[in-house]
C-alpha cells in the first residue's frame, strides 16, 4: 500500500455510477438477444400435494406459442453435488420439473414459452394444471423437532450452572420470515452455441452458479458462461441459482434460440428464497453484577421439504460474550414453503435479535447500564474457539458510541424521557460480522493506451466491488480511476468468489494487489532490459512506478515516463500479472470478526401508538475502511433495513395454501424515506493487518445485525412494553397510553 | 391477462353510448383498473378510455362550494388553492393517500370507485364473495390484519380503502352521473353500498353511469377540518384507520361536527353517531373519547384487526384535539 494514499480511505464516487444512473449498465434481463423467446413460469397455487393433469392444448394453440414445459414432457435434470466450500451451492437443490410432486406454493409447475413476452404471459392463463392438494404445513405455532441439531455449540455445564444461578432468564424470542426483494428481479436469459451454454444472469456468485449449471444440465464447466455484470443488489438471495434459471436453459435447448425467463415480484416471494423464521429461546444464569455464568440458546427454524438450510443462529452464541456455560443448538423443521437462503447478515440477524435483547432485559433486571453490562461481559478472546481476536476493539465502539450520543443523559426509568407530546426511548445493541477470505485470482493488464485492465470472476452486487477494487490499483500504481477498467461479473474471467458473507473486498483486494505489482514488476524489467530505455541497464530493483510513471527510486514521479510509452519500446500491447490468493494462514490461529454497538431513539406518540425513529448512531469496528462513501452507503442502508426488520417486515403464509398473502410492494411493508431520520455512523480505524496487508474487512452484513434489538430495547424504554416478536407492530403498542 | 378491447372516448355522452354493452368499462388513471386486470380479477372486454373528456376542472359551485371534474387527478386536486383553503380535510386526506407517482395518474372518479385491497379478492385462486359471487369469504378465517370492522357481513369484511372518500363523505359530497337515466345526483352518503349478501354490489351507479363531477358544499364560516391517518409506516400504505374531522366551534362549544373514518369501514364510514355526541358538546378529551366511543360501537373484531377498534378511536379523538386547539 502507498504510504500516503490518495485513494485509500477516501470518498470515492462510484466508477460505474454513471452508467448506472444513464442507463448505460447492462443488467441480466437487458439484453436484446436476436431470436429470442420469452418463458413465462406457473407457479403451483397449492402448497402440498401433486400435479394430477396438465392441460396445454389450448394453451398451446395461441398465437405465437412456442412450447409448454413441464415435468411430463421435459429432458431429466441432476441434483447438484451442494457444497458451499466447492462452489457449487444451489438456492433450492430439486431441480424444476422433477416430477409431479408440490412441496410449496409458488414451486414451478410449468413454463410456457413464446415469440413475445405478451404472448406467453396470455397463455400461462390459459394452461390448466389440476392438483390432488393436501393442506400444506406452514404454521409455526408449533415447531417439534423430529431431527438431531443441526448445530450445537457447547463449553462447560449449562444445566447445572442454570440452576445455581443466583440470577435467572427464561426468555422466548420470534423473528418472522422476511423476503429479500432487491429493486432487481431475478432473471435469466439462455442462450446455446453447439453444446456450449451462456447464461445472462443477475448472480451474486457467477462461478458457483457456472459450477451448479454444469452440474444440474450434465454439461462440462467449460461449456457454461455465465455473465452477470450489473446487479440490482441481491441480499443473499442471488448467492445461489434457484430453478428459473435451468428453465431458461432447457427451454432455450429445445427450441434452439434463446430464451429469457424471468421472475416476477409475486414469485419473488416464493421461488428464490427468504429469511426463515426462527423461535430462540434464551435462558441465562448471572451473578448480582450481572456477570453470566450460564447461557442456554435452543433455536427452531423452518426450512424447505426439500431443503436443510440452516439459518445459523448459534454460531454467534459461542464468541459473543464471556461465559463459561454455554450451549447453543438448533433444529430444523420442515415445512411446505420455499428452500429459504441466505438474506443480509444471515444466522448473526435473527440471533442477536435474541442474544442482544436478553442482555437488554438482563440489563433491566438487575438495573444495570445496558453498555455497561455488555461491558462486564466483554469476550476478551473468542471462547468458543478458544483463539485470540486478531484484532477487536469493540469496547471502544461502545464507549465512542455512548459519548457521541449522549447516553449518559438516558435516565433509564421507563417513560422518563418527554418531548413534546412524545415519550422517547433510548436502545442500543452490539453488532458483529465475521471476517473471512476465500480464494481469489486477478489479472491485472497494464495496457500500451495507457489503461490499466483488472478482471476477476467476481461481481459488483451493487455496493462499490467495481469502484474498490479499481481503488487498489490506483493506489499501487499511481494511475488515476478514470484510467482503471475494472472487469467482473463474467465466468471467462480468472475465478473470484461469491459476493456474500461480506467477504468479497478482503478476498480479491490482496489478489489484486499482488496481480498488480506482479504487471508492474515485468514492466520494470522491460524498462530495464531493453535497449533504447531511458533505464538501459538499471537493476530493476531500483526502478518504482509512481503517478503511472516508472522512474528510477530517489527520483520525482515526474522525471519519469509514462508505462505506455514503455510498453511501446517492445512494441507491446500490454504487460500482465495474475495471481491467486487463498485465505491467510492467520486465519487458522486468530478469530477474526467485527463489531461495533447501535445506538437508537424512538420518540413514542402514546395516545395513537405512533412510533417513530428519531434519532441514529452506528459506531463499526470493521478494519480500514477502503472507500468512506460506499463504506458509510453499506451502514447507513443496513440500519434502514434494520428499522424494516424491527418495526414493518413479515413475509405472511395463508395457512389453507401456503401463499404468501402480501406479495407485493404495496403489502410487504419496508421503510420508506419518511421512516427514517438522519442516520450517523463513525468508523473506528483500526486495520486488521492480519486478515489483508490493507486491514480491510467487509461491511456489507455486520450494521444489520443487532439493529431490530435495539430498537426494541429503546421501545422498552419509551413504553415498558417489551417486544419479543419481531416486527414491533401497532397493536404491541396501544395497551400503553 | 387476456385480450380486451381499447377506445377512446372525446365526449361524455359517446363514452356511455360506448360504454354500453355489459363487459365494458371506462378507465381513467388506470392505477385500479390495469392493476386487476394484470391479476385477472377485472376482466372487461371493452376498456373506454376517458383521459380525453372535458372533465378536468376544479371551479367555483353556484352556491358558493366546489365542482371537481372527476378526471381531476388527485394530485391537482390535493395542491390547488381552493381545495387547500376552503376543505383542508379533503387536501390532507388525498396527500395521504398513495405515492406521488399514483396520485398523479389517479383521478377523482377513480379514486371513489378504487376497489379494496383485500389479499383474497385480489387473487382468483381463492373464493371471494365480492369478485365471484357465492364462492365464499376467504379473508373470514384467513389473514384479516387490514380488514374492516365495521359495516361487515357474513359475507364479506373487506374495507373500502380510500382517503380522498373519507374527506368527501364527511363534507358531504354530491356525486353527478349520467348514463341511461340521464343526468341525476346522488348524496355521497347513498352512494356506497354495505355488503350484506352482496358484496359484488358496491355502489348505486347502474351499469354504464360515469361520474361527471362531485360537488361540495359551501365550508361554514367557522368551521376547522382535519385529516389523520395510521398506519404501519409513515407513508405510502393504506390507512389502518383514519379519521376526517369538520368541526363548527363556538367558544368552546361544538355547534356541529362533521365526522367520517376511513380504514375500519366496509365503504367510507360517516359516523353520525359520533356527530350527535359533540353536538353541543364541550370540546374536551372526555367528549372526544365519548364520541370515538359511539362512533366504534358497533365494531366488531376478527381475528387479527381488534387492535383497529382501539386505534380508530384514538386516531378519532387525536383529529378532534387537532382540529379543536385554540
Ligand atoms: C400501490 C398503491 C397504493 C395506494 N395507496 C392508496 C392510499 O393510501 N389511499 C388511497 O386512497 N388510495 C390508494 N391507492 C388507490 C388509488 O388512490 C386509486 O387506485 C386511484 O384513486 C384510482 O383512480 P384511477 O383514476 O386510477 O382509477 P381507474 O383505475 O382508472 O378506475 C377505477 C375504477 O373506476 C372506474 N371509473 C374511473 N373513472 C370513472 C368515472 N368517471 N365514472 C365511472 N367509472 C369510473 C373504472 O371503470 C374502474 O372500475 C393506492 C393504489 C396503489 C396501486
Ligand atoms: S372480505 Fe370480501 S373481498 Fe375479501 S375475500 Fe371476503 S368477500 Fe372477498
Amino acid at each position: 500500500m502507498a504510504e500516503k494514499s490518495t485513494v485509500i480511505g477516501k470518498e470515492i464516487t462510484r466508477i460505474d455510477g454513471i452508467l448506472k444512473v444513464t442507463g448505460g449498465a447492462p443488467y441480466g434481463v437487458e439484453y436484446a438477444l436476436e431470436n429470442m423467446a420469452w418463458g413465462v413460469g406457473i407457479g403451483s397455487t397449492i402448497g402440498a400435494g401433486r400435479i394430477a393433469r396438465i392441460d396445454s392444448s389450448e394453451a398451446e394453440k395461441m398465437p405465437g406459442v412456442l412450447a409448454v414445459l413441464h415435468h411430463g414432457n421435459t429432458e431429466k435434470l441432476f441434483r447438484p453435488a451442494n457444497s458451499f466450500e466447492e462452489m457449487s451451492r444451489p438456492g433450492e437443490s430439486r431441480p424444476p420439473f422433477e416430477d409431479d410432486q408440490v412441496y410449496y406454493y409458488g414451486q414451478f409447475v410449468a413454463l410456457v414459452v413464446a415469440d413475445t413476452f405478451e404472448r406467453a404471459q396470455a397463455a400461462a392463463g390459459r394452461v390448466v394444471v389440476k392438483y390432488d392438494a393436501r393442506t400444506p404445513d406452514v404454521s409455526t405455532a408449533e415447531l417439534t423437532p423430529k431431527d438431531p441439531p443441526a448445530v450445537k455449540n457447547e463449553r462447560g455445564d449449562v444445566e447445572s450452572a442454570l440452576s445455581s444461578a443466583p440470577v435467572k432468564l427464561d426468555v422466548t424470542y420470534e423473528t418472522p420470515v422476511e423476503t429479500h426483494n432487491p429493486m432487481e428481479m431475478h432473471a435469466t436469459i439462455a442462450t446455446w452455441n453447439k453444446d456450449k451454454l451462456t447464461l445472462y444472469e443477475t448472480s451474486q456468485g457467477v462461478v458457483n452458479h457456472r459450477n451448479v449449471a454444469a452440474e444440474v444440465l450434465n454439461l462440462q464447466r467449460e461449456s457454461v458462461q455465465v455473465i452477470s455484470r450489473f446487479i440490482g443488489s441481491g441480499f443473499g438471495c442471488k448467492l445461489f441459482p434457484w430453478p428459473h434459471s435451468w428453465m431458461a436453459a432447457i427451454a432455450s435447448k429445445k427450441l434452439a434460440r434463446p430464451v429469457k425467463v424471468s421472475v416476477p415480484r409475486s414469485m419473488m416471494f416464493t421461488t428464490v428464497g427468504h429469511r426463515p423464521f426462527t423461535r430462540q429461546r434464551i435462558q441465562l444464569g448471572a451473578d448480582k453484577d450481572g456477570k453470566l455464568t450460564a447461557f442456554h440458546h435452543e433455536i427452531l427454524q423452518p426450512t424447505s421439504m426439500v431443503d436443510d438450510y440452516v439459518e445459523n443462529c448459534a454460531e454467534a452464541t459461542s464468541m459473543l460474550y464471556a461465559c463459561p456455560n454455554v450451549r447453543a443448538v438448533q433444529y430444523l423443521i420442515h415445512k411446505n414453503i420455499g428452500t429459504p437462503t441466505p438474506m443480509r447478515g444471515p444466522g448473526r440477524t435473527p440471533s442477536l435479535f435474541a442474544i442482544e435483547s436478553a442482555m437488554d432485559e438482563l440489563a433491566v433486571k438487575l438495573n444495570i447500564d445496558p453498555v455497561e453490562v455488555r461491558i462486564r461481559n466483554y469476550a476478551e478472546m473468542d471462547e468458543g474457539k478458544k483463539m485470540p481476536f486478531s484484532s477487536k476493539h469493540l469496547r471502544e465502539a461502545y464507549q465512542t458510541g455512548a459519548e457521541k450520543f449522549g447516553w449518559s443523559q438516558r435516565n433509564p426509568k421507563v417513560g422518563s424521557m418527554t418531548k413534546g407530546k412524545e415519550i422517547l426511548g433510548l436502545g442500543m445493541a452490539t453488532c458483529t460480522w465475521p471476517a473471512t477470505r476465500h480464494n481469489a485470482e486477478v489479472r491485472v493488464s497494464l495496457l500500451a493506451d495507457g489503461t490499466v485492465r483488472a478482471s476477476c470472476a467476481t461481481q459488483d452486487v451493487g455496493t462499490g466491488t467495481y469502484t474498490v477494487f479499481a481503488e487498489i490499483i490506483s493506489d499501487r500504481t499511481g494511475v488515476p480511476l478514470d484510467k482503471i477498467r475494472v472487469q467482473l461479473g463474467d465466468t471467462a474471467m480468472p475465478p473470484g468468489p461469491t459476493s456474500g458473507g461480506s467477504a468479497a473486498t478482503a478476498t480479491v483486494i490482496p489478489a489484486i494487489a499482488q496481480a498488480t505489482d506482479q504487471a508492474v514488476q515485468s514492466l520494470l524489467k522491460v524498462a530495464a532490459l531493453t535497449s533504447g530505455s531511458p533505464f538501459e541497464k538499471v537493476d530493476p530493483k531500483n526502478l518504482k512506478m509512481t503517478g503511472g510513471r516508472v522512474h528510477k527510486e530517489g527520483d520525482s514521479a515526474e522525471s519519469g515516463t509514462p508505462f505506455p510509452d514503455i510498453l511501446k519500446l517492445r512494441d507491446l500491447s500490454g504487460l500482465d500479472g495474475q495471481v491467486k490468493t487463498e485465505a491467510p494462514p492467520e486465519a487458522k490461529q486468530f478469530s477474526m470478526h467485527s463489531f461495533g454497538a447501535h445506538f437508537c431513539e424512538v420518540a413514542f406518540d402514546p395516545e395513537i401508538a405512533r412510533l417513530r425513529i428519531s434519532r441514529w448512531l452506528t459506531v463499526i469496528d470493521g478494519g480500514r475502511m477502503i472507500n468512506m462513501k460506499t463504506s458509510r452507503n453499506q451502514i447507513l442502508g443496513a440500519i434502514v433495513m434494520g428499522v424494516g426488520m424491527a418495526m414493518f417486515e413479515e413475509t405472511i403464509y395463508d395457512h389453507r395454501n401456503g401463499k404468501p398473502v402480501n406479495n407485493n410492494f404495496a403489502d410487504y411493508i419496508v421503510p420508506v424515506n419518511a421512516d427514517i431520520p438522519d442516520l450517523d455512523c463513525i468508523f473506528l480505524d483500526f486495520p486488521d493487518n492480519k486478515l489483508n496487508e490493507y486491514g480491510a474487512r467487509g461491511i456489507g452484513e455486520i450494521g444489520l445485525t443487532g439493529c431490530a434489538s435495539a430498537v426494541t430495547s429503546a421501545v422498552y424504554h419509551a413504553t415498558g412494553v417489551r417486544v419479543r416478536g419481531l416486527p414491533v407492530r401497532i397493536e404491541n403498542l396501544l395497551k400503553t397510553a | 391477462m387476456y385480450e380486451f378491447q381499447y377506445t377512446k372516448a372525446n365526449d361524455v355522452g359517446q363514452a356511455v353510448s360506448s360504454v354500453a354493452p355489459s363487459g365494458s368499462k371506462f378507465v381513467a388513471g388506470g392505477t385500479t383498473l390495469i392493476d386487476l386486470m394484470k391479476l385477472d380479477v377485472e376482466r372487461p372486454k371493452l376498456l373506454v378510455d376517458i383521459n380525453g373528456l372535458p372533465l378536468d376542472r376544479i371551479e367555483p359551485a353556484g352556491d358558493g362550494g366546489l365542482k371537481i371534474g372527476a378526471m381531476v387527478r388527485n394530485s391537482d386536486l390535493a395542491h390547488d388553492e381552493k381545495v387547500q383553503r376552503m376543505y383542508p380535510v379533503l387536501s390532507q386526506a388525498l396527500l395521504s393517500g398513495a405515492s406521488p407517482q399514483l396520485r398523479n395518474m389517479a383521478t377523482t372518479g377513480g379514486n371513489l370507485l378504487q376497489r379494496t385491497r383485500c389479499y383474497y379478492f385480489r387473487d382468483v385462486n381463492y373464493p371471494c364473495n365480492k369478485r365471484t359471487p357465492g364462492s365464499g369469504c376467504s379473508a373470514m378465517d384467513g389473514f384479516n390484519r387490514i380488514h374492516a370492522v365495521l359495516g361487515t357481513s357474513q359475507h364479506c369484511i373487506a374495507t373500502h380503502p380510500s382517503d380522498m372518500a373519507v374527506a368527501m363523505i364527511a363534507l358531504g359530497a354530491t356525486i353527478f352521473v349520467t348514463g341511461s337515466k340521464g343526468e341525476h345526483s346522488i348524496p355521497i352518503t347513498k352512494f356506497y353500498l354495505l355488503p350484506g349478501s352482496t358484496p359484488d354490489h358496491e355502489n348505486v351507479l347502474a351499469p354504464g353511469e360515469i361520474i361527471t363531477h362531485v360537488t361540495l358544499p359551501p365550508p361554514a364560516q367557522n368551521a376547522k377540518s382535519h385529516y389523520l391517518k395510521r398506519r404501519d409506516r409513515a407513508s405510502y400504505e393504506f390507512a389502518l384507520a383514519s379519521a376526517a374531522v369538520i368541526v363548527e366551534l363556538d367558544g368552546r362549544k361544538i355547534s356541529k361536527a362533521q365526522v367520517a373514518m376511513g380504514g375500519v369501514g366496509t365503504i367510507p364510514w360517516r359516523s353520525p353517531e359520533a356527530e350527535h355526541a359533540l353536538a353541543g358538546a364541550e370540546a374536551s378529551e372526555r367528549n372526544f373519547r365519548r364520541a370515538a366511543e359511539a362512533a366504534l360501537r358497533g365494531a366488531k373484531a376478527h381475528k387479527d384487526n381488534g387492535f383497529k377498534i382501539e386505534l380508530a378511536k384514538r386516531t378519532l379523538v387525536r383529529a378532534l384535539q387537532t382540529v379543536t386547539q385554540a
